[in-house]
């Protein structure tokens, strides 16, 4: 299709200046943008107007503008990563909007997910859940031939479904409790799913899910909103999967 | 013969004289060990926790070493390697399809154009195997077969299939592997991981790597860091160009100020570009697109026979379907019968780019060409596509709005990856004692021009097998050496230069972005230093790269505070460095008067137009030594002798 050219579009950006200032929202115009322009991209020229005024751009977090790092995180419109299904925010296209539209351009909001400065959030609290067990405990060298352990396709599919959670935290954003369970879930699940990661399965579930609740992440109320913004569609058929693992574990400690 | 002063030195690697498939063997048996509790002693910097630095880290961790490891993302598992689509070779003969580690060298050796080091790669090709089961032993998902035995594709420049994939994501499952060793290793405490950390310099004492400085990319802070051994593992630079398929952080400049410190840059000319990325679209982009090269395998390349159908295709009056099978150009099975759609990536890059010129691309700009996988799907079936293609197809249409499964993707060339970079000895070590690098950020293992599924295997050979045998190497005399002292003068000079750096910046106040000469510098490095290059080109390119860099001294504006979290700031640094960086590409562009893999001298080719090699005078690495502002760089050399190979004129015919 071929792009249109929309005259203006409104923004309502959150501004906050550090971790401890009080926020605020702004509101800015910009001019002349292709319904082809990614969403950052239209942020970066409305940056590079305000560069122009002598103004502070908005700080947002982004890194491989392909979907795949996880980096960017905005809450536009009310939506995690948009108006857009199975996207990440910079996959998101201007095409998803219309001339004259005013778009609300917010940080995610999570009690464990501190705001740094204006659109970026301090999402460390994830790398904490996984360095309490999100891994497979084995050295380099040392190991078997990968073919002495075969995986059938279907374990490795539902392991690769799992393992395609590229830790954004939209789930987080999107969940009224602020719950991690589809993040942690998806981590489980995949190493659970693989021969080589049962031998420490329960371990994994118990400690995991004790950081998540020291992190102060809520709990999980079944409302299936981290699914539907999920970007990469981690299904909640993991935390399910989830539950019974961390109960079975609790119960044969 | 080109130009030799007195002063050119000749690089040893330091490989051992013995046969090649003894060099390793025997090199790893007369490499020093450190003891266990020596190595506690020890402290290693790791700069950049993509797929080399986390393996690399990981692994010295695991060893007992004590490592600090930085990176500018938030987490290690945001580093460019996450991009990676397509998959990894090893050289495991799983398909008995003869392969074999002589196999998987040679075949990188000749896609490099035969300007790889023999021994080098010969090591990366026999530790490939390794490499699969360290990542299916941390639980990387690859792709499997009904028996549940792994499965394998082709990618370019090679007829067996030893490429190993999850998905179109097996960059992200292997750095997600190494992110978890990674992880163990911090929760062990054994790793101090500093994240949204930019290395801004590197500091020497007494001749030797002994720290680096870094900047807090969130509080602003100037920092000191000291330790026996500093690693370099920041990935590529191929954001000189601005526009690439790299993540909009990757840089160079770690490189840079290792350079500037005294390692040698090693054929930084050598830029690989990729032919299958979606196509430039206006003025505003700000990113390339990649379609993985694994998209060869199942898709056929074509543009129209004839011209008139191309103007019909650019003016939107018809569409590709309205062509005929029969006035369909597919060049490349017409121009290479014998490798077809899986010709080398310089091969077929320079053939999307004749069609173009000549007046045959197909989109608006006229800067295209068609993948179609009709023919794929006709005979496979859409869900056989899916499953392999799957999120490949999604991405594309989310850029482009079109439907691959309905109409034939559009694809150009763009900036890629970079084969040049420090030079390394055997060792990983560069020409600076007790500092390394690995991964994409040294010159090792691709020659000029790296073959499809390479990088992630260099990557994590650098990271998971050599280095943390190699650098034993050096630190078993460094046992009795205390922890860096970062009160030293030299570290005092190195911060001070790093703080006043960054005030100029800001005192320049002038009134454009950073964006506009990051962009202009791009624009000048493509249209002469990119897929076509010659020596009037180059040298005007020299003199505008030049001018940039003086406009952007007198004219940049950074907004914003130094002591708060500032995208522009950290962008200034990085294009600052570019616009040094570019020079010295195009100098080494310049004195390399031969073509050779993606280094195309218009000046050098053959009668069909293929890139033509001058072994007698370029069979070498040229390696640069930084002399100082305004001072033109000392060249240097390291001969490349081939033993075990017979150098040929590629033919992929
Ligand atoms: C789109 C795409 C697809 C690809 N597909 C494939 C493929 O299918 N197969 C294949 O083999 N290769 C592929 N490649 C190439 C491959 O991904 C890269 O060459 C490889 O991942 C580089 O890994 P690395 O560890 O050297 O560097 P990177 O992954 O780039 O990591 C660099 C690290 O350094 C850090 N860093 C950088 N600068 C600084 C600094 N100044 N201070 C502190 N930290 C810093 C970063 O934070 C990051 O952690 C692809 C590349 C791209 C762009
Ligand atoms: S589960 Fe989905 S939404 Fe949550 S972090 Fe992973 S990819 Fe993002
Ligand atoms: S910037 Fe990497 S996922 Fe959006």
């Amino acid at each position: 299709m071929a792009d249109q050219i929309f005259k203006k579009i409104y923004l309502k950006v959150w501004r906050q200046k550090n971790a401890v200032s009080k926020g605020r929202f702004e509101k800015y115009t910009v001019e002349n943008i292709s319904s082809g322009l990614s969403f950052l991209e239209m942020l970066d020229i409305l940056n590079n107007q305000l560069i122009e005024e002598n103004k502070d751009p908005i700080a947002f977090d982004h890194d491989c503008r392909e979907g795949i790092c996880g980096a960017c995180s905005l809450y536009i419109n009310g939506r995690p990563h948009g108006p857009d299904d199975e996207v990440t925010t910079c996959q998101l296209h201007m095409r998803k909007f219309n001339d004259g539209d005013t778009i609300t351009v917010e940080p995610w909001r999570a009690g464990a997910f501190p705001v740094i400065k204006d659109l970026i959030v301090d999402r460390n609290a994830f790398e904490k859940i996984l360095q309490a067990g999100g891994f497979i405990s084995v050295n380099t060298g040392g190991v078997p031939d990968a073919n002495a352990i075969p995986v059938s396709p279907d374990d490795a599919e539902e392991a690769m479904d799992a393992a395609a959670c590229i830790g954004c935290g939209a789930c987080v954003a999107a969940c009224k409790n602020s719950s991690a369970m589809l993040f942690v879930s998806a981590k489980v699940s995949h190493l659970m799913k693989l021969p080589q990661g049962k031998p420490e399965a329960k371990r994994r579930v118990l400690s995991m899910m004790a950081k998540m609740d020291e992190l102060g992440f809520g709990s999980c109320s079944n409302t299936g909103a981290c699914e539907a913004e999920c970007p990469k569609k981690i299904s909640i058929t993991n935390i399910a999967r989830l539950n019974r693992e961390f109960l079975k574990a609790k119960f044969s400690e | 013969m080109s130009f030799i002063s007195s002063d050119m030195r000749i690089l040893e690697s330091g490989a051992p004289e013995v046969p090649l498939a003894d060099k390793w063997a025997t090199h790893k048996a007369d490499l020093r060990v450190v003891s266990p509790a020596n190595k506690r002693k020890l402290d290693i910097i790791v700069v950049g926790t993509g797929l080399a630095g986390a393996s690399a880290a990981a692994s010295l961790a695991e060893l007992g070493y004590n490592v600090k490891a930085f990176c500018y993302q938030d987490s290690p598992r945001r580093a460019h390697s996450i991009s990676a689509q397509g998959g990894i070779n090893a050289a495991k003969n799983y398909q008995n399809d003869n392969d074999s580690v002589f196999r998987l060298f040679y075949d990188t050796i000749k896609g490099g154009d035969f300007r790889a080091r023999e021994a080098s790669v010969y090591r990366l090709a026999e530790i490939s195997p390794n490499i699969i089961d360290q990542c299916v032993a941390q639980g990387v998902p690859f792709g499997r077969e009904y028996g549940g035995l792994l499965a394998n594709r082709s990618f370019g420049g090679a007829q067996v299939s030893r490429t190993f994939f999850a998905r179109g994501q097996t960059g992200q499952q292997l750095l997600l592997g190494a992110y978890q060793a990674l992880n163990r290793q911090i929760a062990a405490k054994r790793v101090k991981m500093f994240s949204r950390h930019e290395m801004l310099d590197l500091v020497i004492i007494d001749g030797k790597a002994r720290g680096i400085i870094t900047r807090d990319l969130v509080t602003g802070e100037i920092m000191r860091f000291g330790a026996h051994s500093v690693v370099i593992a920041t990935g590529g630079y191929g954001n000189v160009f601005y526009l690439s398929t790299n993540a909009m952080g990757s840089n160079g400049s770690a490189v840079w100020q290792c350079y500037k410190k005294g390692a040698y840059f090693a054929n930084p000319c050598f830029v690989q570009i990729h032919p299958t990325c979606i196509p430039v679209h206006g003025e505003q982009q700000s990113k390339l697109t990649l379609m993985s090269e694994s998209l060869r395998n199942d898709g056929r390349v074509w543009v129209p026979k004839n011209k008139a159908d191309a103007e019909k295709l650019r003016k939107g009056e018809i569409t590709p379907s309205d062509i005929p099978d029969t006035d369909r150009d597919f060049y490349l099975e017409r121009r290479y019968p014998s490798y077809g759609n899986l010709v080398p990536r310089d091969v077929a890059s320079r053939a999307a780019k004749e069609r173009c010129d000549a007046g045959y691309g197909v989109n608006p700009e006229g800067k295209a060409v068609f993948l179609d996988f009709k023919y794929s799907i006709e005979s496979m079936g859409r869900g056989y596509i899916s499953t392999r293609y799957g999120n490949l197809f999604q991405m594309y249409e989310k850029i482009t709005d079109v439907d691959p499964y309905k109409e034939p993707m559009m694809i150009y060339p763009a900036i890629h990856y970079t084969m040049g970079g420090s030079w390394v000895d055997y060792n990983l070590m560069t020409t600076i004692p007790g500092l390394y690098s690995v991964g994409e950020a040294n010159f090792s293992d691709h020659g000029a021009n790296r073959l499809g599924a390479s990088a992630l295997m260099q990557g994590l050979a650098d990271g998971y097998f050599i280095l943390p045998y190699t650098i034993g190497e050096y630190l078993a005399d460094e046992i009795q050496t205390p922890p860096t002292d970062t009160d030293s003068p030299e570290f005092e000079n190195a911060e001070m230069t790093v703080r006043e750096r960054i005030k100029r910046l800001f005192s320049i106040q002038g009134t454009r972005p950073v964006d506009y000469f990051h962009k202009k510098l791009g624009h000048i490095m493509w249209d002469y230093v990119g897929m076509s290059r010659n020596a009037e080109g180059l040298t005007k390119a020299i003199s505008l790269i030049r001018e940039i860099r003086e406009e952007f001294w007198k004219d940049v504006r950074i907004t914003g505070e130094e002591d708060n979290l500032n995208p522009e700031l950290e962008k200034a640094l990085r294009v600052a460095d570019f616009s040094e960086m570019a020079e010295l590409i195009a100098t080494d562009a310049l004195e390399r008067k031969e073509s050779c893999g993606g280094h195309f001298r218009e000046e050098s080719v053959t009668e069909e137009g293929e890139a033509k090699r001058d072994d007698l005078n370029f069979s070498s690495v040229l390696c640069w030594e930084y002399m100082g502002e305004g001072e033109k760089p000392e060249l240097h050399r390291e001969d490349l002798a081939f033993e075990n190979v017979i150098l040929s004129q590629r033919s992929y015919k």
